[in-house]
Order: structure tokens, then C-alpha cells, then sequence
């Protein structure tokens, strides 16, 4: 890009470590198997083990909009941070 | 169970079946482009938008075989099988953070497969070769199992014939399901599966969602079921002394479950038909937002994975395993939903099978004929190229299992599964730096391969003395873990030491096409065209 903004965000903001949050719970939930290696209790008659697993589907599915729909905000925002900068550059010259 | 030819099942299921054919030829005038380059036939003009991709994709990752083989496991050894829902729900996460950089790259530059990225990336055409090459080894028996989910329907339907027939009119059906499939795919490349995949979910989600609620209320409850499951399990296998299986894993089981989990999940974006399913979409945003509706895909896997269960609670006795689900549907269902099933099933093996055979012929055709044969070809060659590699490898898949047995099929889609994770640290590694050498990574690679072959190689089971399973001890380590990321383990090792030596003695890196910028780009940005023309050759060198 030859027209580079020349004061960029900084890489790690909070949003972005909200965002790698979300994304890791579920490697840490699932890989973490002696937590959920059990029968009890049960659910309509389904051990722990294998309901727990399909319930983290859900919250996983969660986890991943919740991502998503902070990292379009995060791009959003960058992009009217360009836009401004290249705006104000032309603006100057 | 070959007491008969199911009919009303059989009509139903070739009603079905015609269905999908006349879809699948149709679909070459689906949102058709005048071009004849390789992105049209290969990758649907890279124009599919959230839902086609989402029914691609499902249509893609969730195959026959998944269908038949997850509850099989179940049925067989109870919890272990189940390693197939937190491997999918692990997907995700890791969708979400590598594919659509190698979406973007992909779309700037006009690559087609995973070895155009790597190639172009690391100036290395050895290097894009072995990535190729793995590719499409680890392909091809995943399409023969394709086939052997389609012959468990036929079988339990009665029209596979007993082992006593005549091979000619016993396989007659699968050589015209297959022939059938190779012609459309010829025709309507990478659009007639995705058309077709609207057909193939819609019914599978019909059926798991009558199955989940139907026998279980037939068999009397969840806990009636788990009871007999339990029961079967806690007997004594009498070649080991052990249990024959668990509702839970044992302590010693965690580690198998928790690698076979984690291995399974990286490889399985790096097979071609996943990355051929991803880069076909229209925008990056399509790739992130499928992600958050992938995973209904997951939860229908762990319903279906509770049919296992059920098989064994409705007292199915199959000496195959991977006929438990299919028998199970005939004992439980009225014959007319039975058919309903099995076309589900059928139809499950045809759109990867069409999907893989795709991306394995884009494999040798950008990296091996282009690059190695004809390096002039022009995009029209490429296409007629890859429609013919696509029909060879069918023909190929479909020897395979004619002539070999089985289990040689599932050996190889095992060892498939430790290959192709091989190809990650290539792939997503050089989609986040270029730290890591060519050569490096090419001797890397090289490794996890012999270390993986050679341990499942030496892996005993009651029933065979080699290629018994996929998880050995982890040396080192002393737990039970699976092949694949041990040996991935052992070829990031080796990458990394390589690439500190290789850069001390300034190794030639090879010159990298792409920049910073390509990563992140997406269509409509500037200097990325929304629509990509005849892209198909002399975009990559």
C-alpha cells in the first residue's frame, strides 16, 4: 500500500484478546477431558459425558459469533481510521 | 440380511437418486460465466455466497462415511467413538483464524489449491509438489470409503447381492451410482455438488430429526437405552480380558481421546476438498460467517452418534459395524422412510466423492502437469485437463474397492489422516510468517510422513497385525495418543531446528510472490476485483 496510514492501532487491544478468548475456551473445555469423563448426572436419561459435549457445540457456536461480530466492529472501526487518515492526507497536499 | 429385496425402500431410494442426477447435470447452467478456465469447472467461478457455502461445506465434511462410521464406533467401543464431536466443534475456532487469510491470498493471486499458496509463497516447486502429492494420496481412499457407504445401503436393501453372486450383477449398482456421478461431475464441475448438497443435508436433518425422537420413544427412553449399552459393554472381551468397551473413558483413555480429538481436527482443513469447498465462496466475510453456522452440522453428528447406542439397544446384531446404522433404520423405520434414509445416506457418499475427485484433479493439474509437464498450458487445457484427472480418479477409487477389500480402504484413509496434517505447517505456518525455511519445512515433512506410516504401520489390533488403529504410545510421553499429531509434533520439531541451521548457513529462501497486504484483502478492497476473469494461468510463477 503506498499510501500507508502513518499512525496505526496498536496489534493487541482488548477487543482482539476478547476475541482470542473466545476462540481458545473451547480447545481448553474440550481438550480438558478428565473434567467432563463421567456418567453423572444425567440428562433424560444421557450420561455427562456425551450430553456436556453436545452442549459445548452450543456455547462454542456462541463463542464464535460473539468473535465475529467483534472482530467486523474492530475492522469497521479501523477502516474509517484510514479512510480519515487518507482523507485528511489528500486534504494537506 | 439379505433376506430380500427391500422394494418400496428401493423405489424410493431411485426416485431419490434420479432426482439428484437430473439436478446434478442441470447444475452446469447454474450461474454460469463465459470462461474456461479452471476457476469455473473447479471452483464454481468463486462466487458462492453464505448459504451455498454451508451447504457445501456440510455436504463436503459430513460424509457417508461420517454417517456410517461415527455410530459404528459407537456401536462397537462406546465412548471412544464419540472423539468426533469435540474434533468438530475444535474446527471452528480454527477456521475462523487461518482460512480466510488463505481465502484472500488465494483470491489476489489466483491460486486454485493449497500447493499453488505453498509454491507461490515459498518459491519452492518441491515443496508445492509434496504438498500435491500428499494431497491427493490422502484423497483417494477417503473417496473409496464414499463407495463403501453407498454398498452398506445396497446391502441392507438387498441389492448388493450375497457373497455367492456373480461380482458383475453384485457391483451393477454401485458401477452405475458411480458412472452416474462421474458424468455430471464431468460436465458441471464443482456446481452440480453444490446443488446437490441442498438435497443431500435437507434429508439427512429429516431423518436424524425423526430418528433422534422416533426410537428412541419406540425403544423406551434414553435410559433404557444407555442400560443396555452398558450392559454390553461391561462384558469381557475374551482375546483381551478387557471390557469390550465404555460409556466413559477410562483414565488411560483421556490422552487418545483428547489427541485423536485435536490431530483430527487440525487435518481436516488441509485436505483439498475442504480448501476446494472454501475457496469457491465469494467473500471473506462468507468463509468467518459460515463458521457461525457450521457447527448445527456438529450437534446432527453427536444426535447421529447416539444411534450407535440405540442400534445396540434395538438389538441389531451385524457382523460388519458399518452396517449397524443402516440395519437399524430398516428394523425401526416403515419401509417408505427406510428408503428416505438410505437416499440421505447414498446421496451423503455422492457429493464428496464429486467434491474430492475435484480437488484432487485441481491438485495434479496446477501442480503437477502445469508445473512439471506443460508449463504453457493454457486455462482451457487446465479445465480439460482436470475433467479428465477427475474421471480417472474415480475409476481409480472404484478399483480400489472392487478389487481390494475393505479394510485396506479404511487402512489408508487412516493413514490419509496422519499425511495430510503433515501439509500444516507448509500451509497455515506460511499463511502467518515466512520465518520457517523451504527446505526446512520439505524435510519436516518428510519425517512426520515416515514416522506416521512406520508407527501405524506397527499397530496391532485383535483382528489385524497392522494398521489395528490410529493412537500408539507418544515417545516421551508414555500415554496413548494419536499417530497424526505426534508426528506433526516431530515435524514442527524438525522444521524449526532446520530453519535456525538453514538460516546460519544462508540457505537460498526462494522468492516470495505474495506481500503483507494479500492476507487481509477482500473483495471489493481496492486492487481486488470482486470478479476474478480467466485468472486460471500465468497469475501464479
Amino acid at each position: 500500500m503506498p499510501d500507508a496510514p502513518e499512525v496505526s492501532p496498536p496489534v493487541v487491544t482488548p477487543v482482539r484478546v476478547v476475541i482470542a478468548l473466545c476462540l481458545v475456551a473451547p480447545f481448553v473445555a474440550m481438550l480438558w477431558v478428565s473434567s467432563y469423563a463421567k456418567a453423572d448426572p444425567t440428562f433424560i436419561g444421557i450420561p455427562f459425558f456425551y450430553w456436556y459435549q453436545m452442549l459445548w457445540v452450543l456455547i462454542s457456536t456462541v463463542l464464535t459469533m460473539i468473535a465475529y461480530q467483534l472482530w467486523q466492529r474492530d475492522q469497521r472501526a479501523r477502516k474509517a481510521l484510514r479512510d480519515s487518515q487518507d482523507l485528511s492526507e489528500r486534504a494537506s497536499r | 440380511m439379505n433376506d430380500g429385496v427391500n422394494g418400496v425402500a428401493l423405489a424410493v431410494f431411485i426416485f431419490f437418486f434420479i432426482a439428484v442426477t437430473v439436478m446434478g447435470f442441470l447444475a452446469a447452467r447454474w450461474r454460469r460465466a463465459e470462461s474456461d478456465s479452471l476457476d469455473e469447472w473447479g471452483l464454481g467461478g468463486r462466487s458462492f455466497g453464505t448459504w451455498v457455502t454451508w451447504f457445501l461445506l456440510g455436504g463436503d465434511l459430513y460424509t457417508a462415511y461420517t454417517f456410517v462410521a461415527v455410530p459404528a464406533a459407537i456401536y462397537a467401543a462406546g465412548a471412544a467413538g464419540f472423539f468426533a464431536v469435540p474434533y468438530t466443534i475444535l474446527v471452528y475456532p480454527l477456521i475462523f483464524t487461518f482460512l480466510p487469510r488463505l481465502w484472500s491470498v488465494s483470491h489476489k493471486h489466483g491460486y486454485v489449491t493449497t500447493s499453488d499458496f505453498v509454491r507461490g509463497r515459498f518459491g519452492s516447486k518441491g515443496l508445492s509438489l509434496a504438498v500435491a502429492i500428499t494431497g491427493i494420496l490422502a484423497t483417494m481412499p477417503y473417496i473409496a470409503l464414499q463407495l463403501v457407504g453407498i454398498q452398506a445401503v445396497l446391502d441392507v436393501m438387498g441389492v448388493g447381492g450375497g457373497e455367492d453372486t456373480n461380482w458383475f450383477i453384485k457391483d451393477l449398482p454401485l458401477l452405475i451410482a458411480f458412472g452416474v456421478l462421474a458424468a455430471y461431475t464431468y460436465s458441471s464441475g464443482l456446481r452440480a455438488p453444490a446443488l446437490i448438497a441442498f438435497v443431500k443435508d435437507t434429508l439427512i436433518y429429516i431423518v436424524i430429526a425423526v430418528a433422534i425422537i422416533y426410537i428412541p420413544i419406540k425403544l423406551g427412553g434414553f435410559d433404557e437405552i444407555f442400560q443396555a449399552a452398558n450392559e454390553k459393554f461391561s462384558a469381557t472381551n475374551e482375546a483381551t480380558g478387557k471390557p469390550v468397551g465404555a460409556l466413559v473413558p477410562g483414565d488411560a483413555g483421556t490422552w487418545t481421546y483428547a489427541t485423536l480429538a485435536l490431530g483430527s481436527a487440525l487435518a481436516l482443513f488441509m485436505y483439498p476438498h475442504s480448501i476446494t469447498a472454501t475457496l469457491s465462496s465469494r467473500s471473506r466475510d462468507v468463509i468467518r460467517r459460515n463458521t457461525t453456522i457450521l457447527p448445527l452440522y456438529s450437534l446432527m453428528l453427536g444426535l447421529l452418534a447416539l444411534l450407535g447406542f440405540m442400534a445396540i439397544a434395538a438389538g441389531v446384531k451385524v457382523e460388519n459395524g458399518q452396517l449397524a446404522i443402516p440395519q437399524l433404520f430398516e428394523d425401526m423405520f416403515p419401509d417408505w422412510f427406510t428408503g428416505v434414509a438410505f437416499a440421505a445416506i447414498g446421496i451423503g457418499a455422492l457429493v464428496p466423492a464429486a467434491i474430492m475427485s475435484i480437488a484432487a484433479a485441481n491438485l495434479f493439474t496446477r501442480n503437477i502437469y502445469r508445473d512439471f509437464i506443460r508449463p504453457d498450458a493454457t486455462p482451457a487445457q487446465e479445465t480439460k485437463v482436470s475433467k479428465l484427472v477427475s474421471l480417472l480418479v474415480k475409476v481409480g477409487a472404484l478399483a480400489f474397492v472392487l478389487t481390494m477389500d475393505k479394510t485396506v480402504a479404511i487402512n489408508f484413509q487412516l493413514l490419509g489422516g496422519i499425511w495430510i496434517l503433515q501439509t500444516m505447517p507448509a500451509l497455515v505456518g506460511g499463511l502467518f510468517t515466512r520465518w520457517f525455511h523451504r527446505w526446512a519445512l520439505l524435510a519436516g515433512w518428510a519425517v512426520g510422513m515416515i514416522y506416521g506410516t512406520v508407527a501405524a504401520y506397527g499397530v496391532a489390533s485383535p483382528t489385524q497385525a497392522h494398521f489395528g488403529g490410529s493412537s500408539k504410545e507418544i515417545p516421551g510421553i508414555g500415554e496413548i495418543g494419536y499417530i497424526g499429531l505426534t508426528a506433526f509434533v516431530l515435524n514442527v520439531v524438525v522444521t524449526v531446528v532446520l530453519t535456525f541451521v538453514l538460516k546460519a548457513l544462508k540457505a537460498p529462501e526462494g522468492i516470495d510472490e505474495t506481500s503483507p497486504e494479500d492476507y487481509t484483502a477482500d473483495a471489493g478492497d481496492k486492487g481486488v476485483k470482486v470478479e476474478l476473469p480467466t485468472m486460471g494461468a500465468g497469475s501464479g510463477h
